[in-house]
């Protein structure tokens, strides 16, 4: 019974108050982040009795909106997939949370099979797009999902592969143990962090996860600017789960990334089994939330530095570069830890 | 003729892609994190709260001049009323008790809708009544009445002038 409520409270935690939160937050950080980086203000006019906050409340004036409009529902859609498809979107990234360690023992199910469950999960994450375009009877849509389809499953290739070099170094695919096996030091000096062993891996499980999420360069499925998309017909709050999936996944790649290359709740030289508890563990929270902080600040930046990709070249990038980089990083790895 | 260009050189570090990424991203972070802790770069005006100072030439919205005992100067002669291009004015007259002033505007109309803000009604006032010089920005309204400003708007820009009636000087 209290293993029952421990883990309804961690669900709600992990979830509901830091996945969903931080991904509204996310939705105001991305227009101000770009506002500063261009030279603009940025949101700043919503108020709740008389509060702006910097125009943090826009995200709450923006679900209020998306509740508050019509839901929509085109004559030729097929109407059951229509209604799911944004549910089926959401669902897997929040799902993907039930494996990242936020804390020594803070994970609602530390599987031994862990980083195997993020792919199966984030795998399911392609039919969100796919079935909303098709559902939807609009050409566009459709051809909107094929992209996405074809993208998120290139890109699943070699963001699989080019973490295979983390699981080669620490010897294990759960996540938990990966955090635990990066507090070691290499050379009794620098932390053994994904990041510091697998610098290239790193790179490349950013770039394949940013594709794989469907952010800017790689937001050809969507691309707001020039195409439309598989969410064209797509109105009020089923758009804005749409909208807040693609935010709640730079969570998880942040989540993912920190976990499995910036060393999880890690703070190098203190503590590095967990074993303290107390003070010590709530500070190893703290810097877990921060790394994921920061991942998802670098994501934003990425996404309002680089210009969007040509489809051609997202195809040539993920299959004839991403994809023979990952094997040589594997190859690599292998020789280095056999010699 | 052509001309000839400059072709960069491209070697490894741009063909490689993530040399420049990082470059770009330096610039990015460079102007967010300026902007961010002191909004040296931002060119956006907030602009009900602030607003960009007029030029010194900028005239304005009209207004009436008073007289030493707070009422208004003009004598309702017509002469702004006749030179106005726009037809904007509209002045209905009343017999003035005083017998030497004769006359004062009962309504003194002006549609800033049709006003073209030439000037020429501050020119035609033989008695400096009329002046387009107060330097207020008139607000838009949502509806046409509400463009015709009266009397009692006009005075409450007005201030005493420095002309005596009859045309001498103090």
């Amino acid at each position: 019974m209290t293993f029952i409520l421990l883990t309804a409270v961690k669900v709600v935690a992990f979830c509901m108050v830091f996945a969903l939160s931080l991904g509204a937050i996310l939705t105001w950080a991305e227009r101000k982040m770009s506002a500063l980086i261009q030279d603009r203000v940025g949101p700043n006019r919503a108020s709740l009795l008389g509060v702006r906050a910097f125009g943090l409340m826009h995200p709450i004036a923006d679900a209020v909106k998306a509740f508050t409009k019509e839901d929509f529902v085109p004559a030729g859609a097929n109407r059951w997939l229509f209604l799911t498809a944004p549910a089926l979107a959401m669902v897997p990234p929040l799902v993907v949370f039930a494996v990242v360690p936020f804390g020594p023992g803070l994970v609602i199910a530390p599987l031994d099979t862990g980083m195997l469950f993020v792919f199966a999960i984030l795998g399911l994450g392609v039919y969100g797009a796919v079935l909303g375009g098709w559902s939807s009877d609009n050409s566009l849509a459709l051809l909107g999902s094929l992209r996405a389809a074809a993208q998120m499953v290139s890109y699943e290739v070699s963001m699989g592969l080019n973490v295979v070099g983390v699981f080669a170094v620490f010897g294990t695919v759960s996540l938990t143990q990966i955090v635990v096996a990066q507090g070691e030091l290499l050379w009794g000096l620098v932390p053994k962090w994904g990041i510091v062993v697998q610098p290239l891996g790193f790179v490349l499980f950013l770039a394949a996860a940013m594709a794989e999420n469907k952010r800017a360069p790689f937001d050809l499925p969507e691309g707001e600017s020039e195409i439309v998309g598989y969410h064209v017909e797509y109105s009020s709050m089923r758009f804005a789960m749409f909208f807040l999936a693609e935010f709640v996944e730079v969570v998880v790649v942040a989540a993912i990334g920190a976990t499995l290359f910036l060393g999880g709740w890690q703070i190098p030289w203190l503590d590095p089994r967990g074993q303290a508890g107390g003070g010590v563990m709530l500070a190893q929270v703290g810097a877990f939330v921060a790394k994921v902080v920061f991942l998802c600040w670098l994501q934003l930046l990425i996404r309002w530095t680089l210009p969007r990709f040509r489809y051609d070249q997202v195809m040539t990038l993920g299959w004839k570069y991403l994809l023979p980089l990952s094997f040589a990083n594997i190859v690599v790895t292998a020789v280095v830890l056999a010699a | 003729m052509g001309k000839p260009v400059d072709r960069p050189e491209i070697d490894l570090s741009i063909q490689s892609y993530l040399p420049e990424v990082l470059r770009g991203m330096r610039v990015s972070a460079r102007h967010f994190f300026v902007n961010l802790f002191t909004q040296r770069d931002i060119v956006t005006l907030r602009y009900p709260e602030d607003k960009r100072p007029y030029a010194r030439r900028y005239r304005g919205h009209h207004r009436l001049m008073r007289r030493e005992d707070g009422s208004v100067r003009c004598v309702a002669c017509f002469l702004c009323a006749t030179a106005c291009p726009a037809d904007c004015i509209r002045i209905v007259a009343g017999e003035h008790e005083n017998k030497d002033i004769e006359k004062y505007p009962v309504v003194f109309e002006i549609d800033m809708l049709k006003c073209v803000f030439c000037g020429l009604c501050e020119e035609a006032c033989p008695c400096d009544a009329i002046r387009l010089d107060s330097g207020v920005h008139r607000q838009p309204a949502f509806d046409r009445a509400s463009e015709v400003c009266g009397k009692v708007d006009l005075l409450a820009l007005g201030s005493l002038s420095a002309a005596r009636q009859g045309g001498e000087f103090k």
